[in-house]
């Protein structure tokens, strides 16, 4: 008679053990989650803490400054960054939604189709100063100089795979329906994309974009050997160009007071701009789905 | 399906229209079709031969320096710009090194973020809480470099670097891992850095994979009694594996190919004289940082490019089976609900 009972007495250890470990799993996750959380929150407070003795009207009229000089900002590296990062959008927005376009519409079951969207993948996570090695070697060791157009097509290169991957997907999901019914009509294939399809995607396809933006906007090794830096306004882009991100990564790095206030006050603007465009992307795309 | 209909497939169409269009306009929309699809086309060629413009320009770069060290390079630690003499085994050892670290730490805590927001999250807190581990993967690596540096290291160094050297830095071989002076700055910085940065990565697609499992397998196993751990490991982790290894395999080439973060905390020292975590070092991405744009041309820059090229072939590889196991993933994916 004492079998049934050590079997029960088995079977409820174990239980305990199996909830044990179930409630130790579940404590973990949420550390997990915590922990995760938790940078994110250290990372903006002492953004903000250490940025925002720094923020002042100076730093978006004046220039850098020299070591340890009284006053300066960082207007010619913001106009660097903004005027690089448009540029760049301008210039790899179209071929990203094109090629896009050729794997959502044309290609999905050809073999370019796949490979492409296969490399493309790859380059999407590759290594940015990959892409900054490949520029110097493309553009600036042919000029013989640092300039703000090969910036502008480094960071074009990293944009595009990020356009291309969300408008493949965000065509992929306009129902069927929608072309067939604009073929029935007897509209040219360019013109079901253009006006239907594309169409039908928008929010996806600018939320691709804005992503795309707001990727570049902070990168910072594609430009170390492409656009340089410069201690000067200058709105010349086959001339070296300051860049918020490098300026930063100067200025940090550097034992100048000065310059390490306007580093952390370039860190704030940098991360609220970038948080912010991300923000954006969301909530646009919520609201057109 | 509609997307692959060949370009005239209007044509029938067409003939049936009240007001059919003239031959000229009709001839016009034609051309427009083909220069519309070849544009596209080109546009699709032109990222192939991105990348092989990539490798190619990689390779000639470095070749003085691959005809000079052969494959050699990338197992001689010295580094000597001064005598011109150039081995990457001290960059390649802190490339990989420093991943490493970030991936033991990033695996699992992207695991238990996943666990969470898939099975454990209340549904309302689900879509913030993703966001906001998302953002993470936002904020531009030049800011994690700076607050790295100045804010985290010295902690680093104080409340855990001390501490861990205290505890184990008299017990034989664990010891020398923790040897040498606790500053906060090198491969154990490095790859807590690194590890938060791809957090984000990991634990996106391992809640985007989790949620593939087919809630039949789920139920049923919740259905006998099994626990939510139970569920997870037993059932959820077997169906996902390929796609969980491909999601930690890109966290891994994020990882590998990360510069600024890296540059600010690592150290930029060029030797291995230790294997200690505290040890500063210096990985691929940051020894391009530092030097490149100063390095006299000829071998130094050479085998600057020769670290590069080497760089992105391992982030290459690891890249690409990646795509590969989740894609594997996908075909398997079957109906989902």
């Amino acid at each position: 008679m004492i079998n049934p009972n050590a079997a029960q007495h088995a079977r409820m250890a174990k239980f305990r053990t199996r909830k044990a470990v179930n409630a130790v799993a579940i404590a973990l996750s949420l550390g997990a989650m915590a922990f995760g959380l938790f940078w994110l929150m250290w990372i903006l407070i002492e953004t903000f803490r250490l940025g925002l003795g720094g923020l002042s009207l100076a730093l978006f009229t004046e220039m850098t400054p020299p070591p340890n000089a009284e006053i300066g900002g960082l207007a010619n590296a913001i106009f660097g960054s903004i005027t690089m990062v448009l540029l760049a959008t301008v210039l790899g927005t179209p071929i990203g939604v094109l090629a896009g376009i050729y794997l959502a519409e044309y290609g999905a079951h050809t073999r370019l189709g796949k490979l492409t969207g296969f490399i493309n993948d790859i380059l999407l996570s590759a290594p940015s100063i990959v892409i900054g090695l490949f520029v110097y070697a493309m553009i600036v060791a042919r000029v013989k100089s640092f300039s703000g157009w090969a910036g502008v097509v480094a960071l074009a290169l990293l944009i595009i795979p990020v356009v291309i991957r969300t408008t493949d997907n965000m065509l992929r999901l306009v129902p069927n329906a929608l072309r067939e019914a604009a073929y029935a009509l007897g509209s040219p294939k360019w013109k079901v994309i253009m006006g239907i399809t594309l169409r039908a995607a928008q929010a996806g396809v600018v939320t691709g974009v804005l992503l795309a933006v707001a990727r570049v906007a902070g990168e910072t090794a594609p430009l170390l050997f492409t656009a340089l830096s410069n201690q000067f306004w200058t709105s010349d882009l086959s001339q070296p160009m300051a860049s918020l991100p490098v300026t930063i990564f100067k200025f940090a790095m550097s034992p100048f007071e000065n310059w390490q206030k306007l580093a952390w006050a370039g860190v704030l603007l940098i991360t609220l701009g970038v948080l912010a465009l991300n923000i954006l992307a969301r909530v646009l795309f919520r609201n057109k789905n | 399906m509609a997307a692959t209909l060949p370009a005239n497939s209007y044509r029938s169409s067409d003939t049936t229209m009240s007001v059919p269009p003239g031959p000229s306009k009709r001839r016009s929309s034609r051309t427009a079709d083909l220069i519309f699809e070849w544009a596209a086309r080109l546009a699709a060629i032109a990222t192939l031969l991105l990348l092989a413009a990539i490798i190619l320009s990689l390779v000639m770069g470095a070749w003085p320096a691959i005809k000079e060290y052969g494959l050699s390079f990338l197992w001689t630690s010295e580094w000597d710009p001064v005598q011109n003499k150039y081995g990457g085994l001290v960059m390649i050892y802190g490339t990989l090194m420093t991943s490493l670290v970030a991936l033991v730490i990033a695996v699992p805590v992207s695991f238990g973020i996943a666990l969470f927001l898939t099975e454990l999250s209340p549904r309302w807190l689900r879509r913030p809480l993703g966001v906001a581990i998302e953002l993470l993967a936002a904020v531009p690596s030049i800011v994690y470099g700076m607050w790295g540096l100045l804010v985290f290291g010295p902690i680093l160094a104080q409340y855990v670097q001390a501490p861990l050297q205290a505890a184990f830095g008299h017990i034989p071989y664990l010891g020398a891992l923790f040897s040498g002076p606790p500053v906060g700055i090198g491969i154990l910085a490095a790859g807590i850095i690194l590890a938060i940065m791809i957090i984000p990565f990991i634990a996106s697609v391992m809640r985007d994979v989790f949620e593939v499992t087919p809630p039949m397998l789920k139920e049923s196993a919740y259905a006998l009694g099994a626990t939510t751990w139970e569920v997870v490991f037993k059932i959820v982790l077997p169906y996902t594996k390929a796609g969980v290894i491909g999601g930690i395999m890109l966290g891994l080439g994020r990882a590998l190919g990360e510069t600024m973060a890296v540059t600010f905390v690592i150290g930029n020292f060029n030797q291995l004289d230790s294997l200690s975590l505290f040890q500063a070092a210096n990985s691929i991405t940051s020894a391009l940082a530092n030097e490149f744009a100063e390095a006299s041309e000829g071998l130094h820059q050479a085998a600057l490019i020769y670290l590069g090229l080497v760089l992105f072939f391992i982030t290459f590889v690891v890249l690409m089976l990646s795509k590969i196991l989740l894609s594997r993933l996908q075909k398997g994916e079957g109906v989902r609900t």
